[in-house]
């Protein structure tokens, strides 16, 4: 589903993706750790073909970016940190916005508050809600048009316990559509938790890749500091 | 063709969703349109005489002014909460954005003229309710919008924000203001229609050109 | 691209010998005309240095062009060295202009078309200018000013032609200088030699210095990326 060889990213003198070799299956729900400026936003951003790669193959649903942009984004849905919705349109209007965009028929909107437990707010304002409604509302968002593929980036920056809860639980009713899904996250037990495999990507590779039914929890951290040292390789 | 219009009109409807729940966008044009009118009337101290020669150029100041402010926020709502990306991840050319967003901020201007003029009018009895200085109105506000809303577009994503817009903005639309002024000048002044046509024609062209090329380079302006 | 090439170096010794000659020129050859006396002299400066600030525009414009379908960030170091170059011999073309008209036409100014139209360029300069200090990123400062420079470049005319009908069909009411005419004066050969090599004599000028602008961002460029990947080894 997803193809990436030899990707460079270069941004003036700043070298961020070196080579970049990554592969997604179908079905697959992959997230992506690593610290800050190792590449994990550039990546997706890639993918999500708001960004030009340097140089290098990056093959999405088929479709060969950056020359095929425009037949991918039928098939992404993209969950930022920033919601991505218009805090003077209400929750409804905001998804009709992108229905419109999206081709997508009325009905949908009334099915994806629903998905998303906010058919009860969706004549309020979304510069009323909460950050951890407004995160629920973008996933509603990113699945309006039912794409095979799901981005996210760090979807539960900012979210509280609680928030952070209600989004897992509607990730994994989404999870379980069978789209193939990238995360990058900070969170190494939450991702372990959803996700199917991780991915360690530091200075702009990626270092190690593993099951998650092939680790156990107890050794989540050893992993990951050993795959920023070294080359981690895969268990 | 029909999802793109679909598209541009999606847009639109956008905006003029959010702002008339709010309107405030649009009261800070018009506060902003009628000080500035406030200010050339002591700044200038207009008598009967002076004020025929020189409502077209105190008009086109204030609309000019009011322009460069609706150009700013309009830009900045997509700055906020990351929506510019939610416009560039659909599976639509990217010039649907251009246009949406540039007929959508001419709307914005227009409707600011609309009120100001018999404002205006009410105030210094010049008679600008004529289809010729009306006509004038609308092919200046195209060109000025449509290369406004380009560069409007550039600077949201630059670091100087609203201050660059009018540096950038003035000296380009150089050709719509003078054209603009001269040709409402003379319909107001009731000058024979000859005299005025290279003015309008030059507003055309320069309609023309700007908007063909504003759509044809507006990729590079949102691309990484 | 180290070291100096000797082309270059050859172009240095004949743009300064050029710019020599045509000060002797100037100076000691041709005639004093007989209408307005030695300031007139000025005029073989004057337009050599405004025949370069336009040459500028054009090749900012064409180097913009060139970068946008090439991506080549060495057409964007020309065409800011372009701009830069030209803003300074547009200054220096109007200063000799009032240096001229102040005896002429008794005043340091008039806003006849050529002049309004050469400090209106003078601005798209300057703003070209602020444009790149606004934007950090090497590539998208690149791509505005390619958009700028040629959307400017494409104004000028147009600029000019409505400044040059105001003049004509309508005169200046609120009270300025009368818009004088053209101090004219016709010219006999030694003059249309002086006057042509002044022209040439500043051109080759310009390349010069514009090659050694060039270089001069070649070797910032590099500077940076030596300077970033110090960062990284250190880490």
């Amino acid at each position: 589903m997803i193809q990436v060889k030899k990707l460079v990213k270069r941004f003036g003198p700043i070298t961020v993706l070196r080579e970049l070799d990554f592969e997604v299956r179908s079905g697959e729900f992959v997230a992506l750790l690593g610290p800050n400026g190792a590449g994990k936003t550039t990546l997706l951003r890639i993918l999500a073909s708001l960004s030009k790669p340097t140089s290098g193959l990056v093959q999405v649903a088929s479709c060969r970016l950056p020359e095929e942009a425009v037949a991918v984004r039928a098939h992404l849905g993209v969950v930022s940190h920033q919601p991505l919705l218009y805090g003077d349109l209400t929750a409804e209007e905001n998804l009709s916005f992108y229905a419109r965009l999206y081709d997508v028929e009325r009905l949908r909107i009334g099915e994806v508050l629903d998905l998303v437990g906010l058919s009860s707010r969706k004549s309020d304002l979304v510069r009323v809600f909460s950050r951890g409604m407004q995160q629920r509302l973008a996933i509603g968002r990113s699945i309006l048009h039912n794409p095979r593929i799901l981005l996210m980036d760090e979807p539960h920056t900012g979210l509280d316990q609680e928030a952070g809860e209600i989004l897992d639980s509607v990730l994994r009713e989404i999870a379980l559509a069978g789209r193939t899904v990238v995360m990058t996250s900070h969170d190494l037990v939450r991702a372990a938790e959803l996700a199917s495999r991780l991915d360690i990507l530091s200075k702009g590779k990626i270092k190690a890749s593993v099951a998650t039914k092939d680790l156990n929890s107890a050794d989540f951290v050893t992993f990951y500091r050993k795959a920023l040292q070294g080359n981690g390789g895969s268990v | 063709m029909k999802s793109y219009l679909n598209a541009i009109r999606a847009v639109i409807w956008k905006d003029l969703t959010a702002e008339w729940r709010t309107r405030e966008n649009l009261s800070a044009m018009l506060v902003f349109a009628l000080l500035v009118i406030l200010i050339f009337n002591f700044a200038l101290e207009l008598d009967i005489q002076a004020q025929e020669s020189l409502s077209a150029g105190v008009l086109w100041a204030t609309f000019i002014f009011a322009g460069t402010i609706g150009l700013n926020r309009s830009l900045a709502v997509e700055k906020d909460r990351g929506c510019l990306d939610g416009l560039l991840l659909a599976p639509v050319d990217r010039s649907v954005i251009y246009f949406g967003k540039a007929i959508g901020n001419l709307i914005f201007m227009l409707l600011v003229e609309i009120i100001v003029l018999p404002v205006y009018s009410f105030l210094y009895q010049v008679p600008v309710f004529q289809p010729g200085f009306l006509l004038v109105v609308v092919l200046g506000s195209i060109g000025y919008v449509a290369v406004g809303t380009l560069l409007a577009t550039m600077v949201i994503q630059a670091r100087t924000r609203d201050i660059l817009l009018p540096i950038l903005l003035f000296p380009l639309s150089l050709p719509v203001i003078i054209a603009a002024v001269k040709a409402s000048q003379g319909f107001l002044l009731m000058v024979p229609l000859t005299e005025i046509s290279a003015w309008l024609n030059l507003l055309i062209v320069y309609d023309l050109i700007f908007t063909a090329a504003a759509f044809m380079v507006f990729d590079f302006v949102v691309e990484e | 691209m180290n070291e100096k090439p000797n082309l270059l170096t050859i172009l240095d010794v004949v743009a300064g010998l050029m710019i020599l000659v045509a000060a002797g020129l100037v100076f000691f050859y041709v005639p004093v005309e007989v209408m307005m006396g030695s300031v007139q002299k000025v005029f073989y400066f004057h337009v050599a240095t405004a025949w370069v600030g336009m040459l500028g525009f054009l090749v900012a414009a064409i180097a913009g062009v060139v970068y946008l379908r090439k991506g080549n960030l060495l057409w964007d170091i020309a065409g800011n060295g372009a701009v830069e170059i030209s803003l300074i011999f547009f200054l220096t073309a109007i200063v000799l202009g009032s240096i001229w008209a102040r005896p002429i036409w008794n005043t340091w100014w008039t806003w006849e078309p050529r002049l309004t139209t050469a400090a209106i360029v003078e601005l798209i300069y300057a703003a070209y200018l602020l444009l790149r200090q606004g934007v950090d990123d090497p590539e998208r400062r690149a791509r505005f000013s390619a958009i700028y420079a040629i959307f400017g470049f494409f104004s000028v005319p147009l600029t000019f032609i409505s400044i040059r009908m105001l003049r004509t069909i309508h005169p200046v009411v609120i009270g300025s200088a009368e818009a004088a005419s053209q101090g004219g004066f016709n010219m006999d050969s030694p003059m249309k030699l002086t006057f042509f090599f002044s022209l040439a004599a500043f051109t080759v000028f310009f390349a010069d210095l514009l090659w050694h602008r060039i270089r001069l961002g070649q070797l910032r460029a590099e500077v940076d990326v030596l300077r970033i990947d110090s960062y990284s080894k250190g880490e």
